[in-house]
This record gives structure tokens, sequence and C-alpha cells, in this order.
């Protein structure tokens, strides 16, 4: 794939006591749409504002192009930032906002009057140039930061939280205006958000990061299919993650029933912690009056499932139903089209495809993991 | 309704209060100086700034106060700017060194002044004794100058420092992203931004320094008059009250005539809100 365009090498930085990034390595592919996913607190923002330039590591280096910029001044770097509260100009109209970096650069007037011209059908905002920023809505003001961020043709932009402030269906929008002018523009982004709904619609690389460590670094489907501990499965998206013994290649016992499943070179009678997303969990309607020693009888999971529960909540979601069951000691989430309802003895199955198998955290406090790429 | 009325109530004792010191005063003043001694209606005492003696003043003292003011904004500013930029407690604590003086009487500030810059003062005593030629500027404008840049910069370093301190740090990033070095994301952005403070400093500096006759009488030795001795002397040594009224007049409408010039570079009016 292409080069490397921004590399981070060794990073860490702390405020105080508070060690926030340690020893991150991360190489950023040109033309990459980079999300860095995690709780707030993870270091992500951090991580952004080094590459920015407004925080330098204690320790580390930034390579940009080849070049190390790690002590260089954030007006004299080739990115852009798209601030989470737009940060826009409030004294200035909005052509003059995104005329600002040009003036600087003391571009001609009518090379700066055409690169507004442009930015402002980009955004599909025409004719808001002799606005002020105040009579904007906050769409709307997104929409100018990106303007003006992108005139001055940065290689890279940075989005810190840039939808974190506007409602649902306007977010759901800009994800896909932000992909297409990904797409047009043919640069790269580094995307900062705590919305994995976001990270997975709009990334083509996703890091998951958690306490200062990267967690994860992987495509969408990566992260969300097979993720490498118990935070990103449970950072991603809802998930029933049970504690469980690998008994061997392709066998793994979860809540005492031994199930099939495709992960392999575990080893013997290991502890691992087993993942299982909602929608995986299939359910099966056992009658009333069918009892324990005929299910343990007949021994078919097809038609009792290899645990039995019985349905203790019910919440109608729109696309699904949203079902926990008690099984075996474990609250299972369960996410069906089908209704169960509350009461319900139900048998659980799971195709092998759908456990994904992840290696137990060594100890206790080592939760956040770093994972060397 | 009922809540209306209980809160209506409430602003009696301030409608009562605004009536007898502010409403009354006020009318009497125009009342004074828009009569003869007879109770006759007349101009003459307003018009009474044409003579020398009244419109040089009302010269000295906007020349004086509007130095103050220039000199009050270019220390205030640096300060300001430093302070917000200081992270933690001490931010607080150097603010707190700067207000200090206003906790001591005025008028105790301003004769302490007069103590350390007479001739032979505190200042020129240290002076003499480092065998230093020695300053004579009691008695003269700069002296008056430097009382009111004492008494009033306060005033200044205070709403400027509120209104940059909330400028969102978010914003000057954004310029020094978009290629602007410190200066110039000063200029283009932290100035205009900071605009209703530098409004708010100028009318809490300029208006006090114009009308004041304290730190005039104090330091200026009864020799410089500004339009504030004169009007005071009106009062209190002449017993003129139609004059002095009159001569109020006339500077409560360079007042207003200041706030208006004032206000057309305040376009969001927020530099009254201190």
């Amino acid at each position: 794939m292409s080069k490397h365009l921004i590399d981070l090498q060794n990073i860490s930085k702390s405020y105080g006591s508070n060690l926030v990034l340690d020893e991150m390595n991360l190489y950023i592919r040109e033309n990459e749409f980079l999300t860095l996913l995690g709780p707030s607190g993870c270091g992500k923002t951090t991580t952004l504002r080094i590459i920015g330039g407004f925080e330098s590591p204690d320790v580390g280096k930034v390579i940009f192009d080849g070049e190390d910029i790690t002590r260089l001044a954030p007006n004299k770097r080739q990115l852009n930032t798209v601030f989470q509260q737009y940060a826009l100009f409030s004294h200035m109209t909005i052509a003059d906002n995104i005329a600002f970096g040009l003036k600087i650069k003391k571009k001609s007037k009518a090379y700066i009057d055409d690169k507004i011209k442009y930015a402002l059908k980009l955004v599909n905002l025409e004719g808001y140039g002799s606005r002020y920023p105040d009579s904007l809505s906050g769409g709307q003001k997104q929409r100018i930061a990106i303007a003006r961020a992108i005139v001055n043709e940065p290689k890279v932009l940075l989005l810190d939280e840039p939808l974190g402030a506007l409602d649902l269906k306007l977010r759901q929008d800009m994800q896909y205006e932000l992909i297409r002018l990904k797409k047009e523009l043919g640069i790269t982004f580094i995307y900062v958000t705590h919305d994995q709904e976001e990270a997975l619609t709009m990334s083509d690389t996703i890091v998951v990061m958690n306490q200062g460590y990267i967690q994860q670094i992987g495509t969408p489907e990566m992260i969300y299919n097979e993720p490498e501990n118990a935070f990103v499965a449970d950072f991603i998206g809802d998930s029933n993650i049970i504690s469980s013994t690998m008994i061997r290649d392709e066998l793994v016992e979860i809540l005492g029933v031994k199930f099939p499943c495709v992960d392999k070179d575990f080893g013997e009678n290991k502890p691992v912690d087993v993942v299982i997303r909602p929608e995986d969990v299939e359910m099966v309607k056992i009658p009333e009056e069918i009892t324990d020693e005929e299910i343990a009888s007949e021994n078919n999971p097809a038609k009792y499932g290899r645990i039995q529960g019985v349905v203790t909540h019910l919440i109608f979601k729109g696309v699904h139903y949203e079902m926990e069951v008690m099984a075996n000691g474990f609250e299972w989430l369960v996410h069906s089209t089908s209704l169960f309802p509350i009461g319900q003895k139900v048998g659980i199955n799971v195709d092998p495809f759908n456990i994904q198998i992840m290696n137990k955290p060594e100890s206790e406090d080592e939760e956040a993991v770093a994972i060397e790429e | 309704m009922k809540n209306n009325k209980f809160v209506q109530f409430l602003s009696v004792p301030y409608v009562l209060w605004a009536i007898a010191f502010i409403v009354i005063p006020l009318l009497m003043v125009f009342y004074y100086g828009l009569t003869d001694g007879n109770g006759k209606f007349t101009f003459d005492n307003v018009l009474a700034i044409t003579q020398t003696v009244h419109y040089k003043s009302l010269y000295i003292a906007l020349i004086l106060a509007l130095i103050s003011t220039v000199i009050c904004i270019l220390l205030a500013y640096p300060l300001a700017l430093i302070l917000t930029s200081l992270k933690g407690k001490n931010e607080h604590l150097i603010v707190l060194i700067f207000i200090l003086p206003m906790w001591m009487n005025f008028l105790l500030r301003t004769l302490a002044w007069q103590t350390l810059l007479e001739n032979d003062g505190a200042i020129n005593y240290v002076l003499s004794f480092l065998h230093l030629p020695t300053i004579h500027i009691i008695n003269t404008p700069v002296a008056i100058v430097f009382g009111m840049i004492y008494n009033f910069l306060p005033f200044m370093i205070l709403p400027l420092y509120n209104v940059i301190g909330k400028i969102d740090q978010n914003v000057l990033n954004a310029a020094r992203d978009l290629g602007a070095n410190y200066f110039q994301s000063l200029v283009k952005i932290t100035l205009p931004l900071s605009v209703p403070g530098i409004i708010s400093g100028i009318t809490m500096v300029f208006v006090p320094s114009l009308t004041t006759f304290v730190v005039s009488e104090m330091l200026g030795g009864s020799k410089i008059l500004l339009i504030g001795n004169v009007i005071e002397q009106e009062f209190t040594q002449n017993s003129n009250w139609h004059l002095g009224s009159g001569l109020s007049i006339v500077l409560m409408i360079f007042i207003v005539i200041s706030m208006v010039i004032t206000a057309i570079f305040d376009k969001d009016g927020e530099g009254n809100a201190l």
C-alpha cells in the first residue's frame, strides 16, 4: 500500500504525574482515513494535538513526510485542524474566516476569491460568504470550519470530534459529507472520536485506544469481528464477554457447556475471554412443559439449544428487540427480530464462526495492552 | 400574576432610591444650570464654558484624561495577556496584587503619591541620597497623570483580563493552525475579540479621569485647574450653584459624546457588561 505519511515513534506524554501516552507507535499512510477511537482520557486528543503541534511529546518523535517535525510550531506544519467547537473567528465574515490562512500566506486577491468560492461550493454553503458565524447553525459552522482548513491544501486534515456538538440526524448526514469530501480532496484524514458508530462508518483504519495505549489497529471489519481483547470488544458495540476455558483447538467451554468454535493455537485448558455479539446469539423457544431432564436426555442443540435460560428483560429498539436472558448464571444480551416474551424459556445456540476467542490479560491491572505493530 | 406583583413590590426601595438620589439631584442640576439667581431661564451658565478659564480647564482635563487612558491601555493590555497565559494559582495571586490598592481609600492613595512626589518627598530623598538628580513633578500635569493612572489602572486591567481570558483557546490555536505566528494572531484575533474589554476599560478610566478634582487638587497643587476643580470651586468657594451646574451640564455632554464614540466601536454592547 501507499507510503507512510506520518510516523509517531515512541511517543510518551504526561501531565504532571498523569501518564497520557505511553510509548506509542503509529504510522498513518497517505490518503488514509484513520480514526483514533477511545473513551475520554484515553489519549486520542493528545495524540492529535501532538500531530497538530499544540502539544509536544515528552519523549519520541513525530516524522512527517520523512522530516522530524516534533518541535515545529503549528503554523509551520503542512496540516490543518478542524476543532471540536468549530473555533470560528466570530468577528469575521465567513469569507474572511475561510481566507484567513490564505491572507497570512499573502496569496493574491483573485486566488483567494476563487478558493473561497470553491470551498463554499464544496461544503454546500454557496452564498454564505458575507454572513457572520453567529448566524449559522452548528452543522453549517462545522462545514465552514472544514472549508477554512481545506483551502490551505493541507496534506493532512486533523478532525477533533468535529461532530460531537451536533444532533444525531445531522451527525449522520455529516458523516456521509465527510466521506465525500475525503474522496474529492484525496488527502489524509485523521479523525478523533469516542463514537464507535462514527468510526465504523467512515474509517479505513481504526485505532482503538485506552489509557494511553493502543489496544488494536485494524479495518472496521477487523475491529468489530475480531476484537483483540475484552476492552475493544466492549467498546465497539454491545457484546457478551464471558470468561471461558479453551479445552483444545476448536472447542471452548462457556459457562460449563462445550461449544465448537473455529479458533486454534490457544493451548489446552487455557482460560480465555469469549466475545459473542448480541445479534449472533440464536434462540429457540422451549415449551414450558419440557423438563430439564428431557432436554438433557435428548441432547439436541438444534431443538433445545446448548444452554437453556429465561428471558428477563425486553425492550423494543425499532429494527430489533433487545433482550436479556439469564442462562447458567450469566446475563446474555440478545438482539433478535423475533420477539421472546419475558419469562419465556429459551435455548441458546451460537454459530462456531461467531465465537470470538481472546487471550485474557496476564494480570488484573494489565487491562490495557500495548500492541506494537 | 401574584409573583409579578411581588417582584414589583421588591423594586419599590430601588425606585425610591433612584428618585431621591439620582433623578431629583439630576433635575436640580438642570434647574440650577439653566436658571439665573432670580430663577429666570437662561443659557448663560452653560455658555460660560466659552470663557477662557473655563474652556481651558475643560481642554486640559480632556487632554490629561486621554493621556491617562492611553497609558492605562498600554500598561494593562500586555499585563492582561501575561495574566491570561499563566495557568494555575499564580494567576489569581498576581491579579490580586494589582487589584489590592483598590481596597485602600482613594484619598489616602492620592495623599501617598503627594508625599512620594513632593520636592522634599520620599522619592527625591532617595534620589539625593544616591547623589542622583532630583525630580520636580509635583504640581505639574505629569503628577496628575501619575495619580490618575495609579488610581484607575485596575479598572482597565479587570475588563481586559476578563475579556481576553474568555477567548476560546482553540480559536487562537486555529489561527496558529492556519499559519499565523504569535504576533499575527494577536493583531488579527486577540485584539479584535477584546474590543469590548478595551471599550469597557476606556469608559471606566476616561470618565473618572475627566471629572476628578481630588487628584488634580492634591497632585496639581491647585495651580492646574481641571474642569472638575472649577465646578467644585463654584459650589464650595463661590457658592455659585448656577454656574457650577451649568458647567456640569457641559461636562455631562462631553461624557455622553465620549460614550457614543466608544459605543460606535462596540457593536455588540458587551463593553457595558462590567
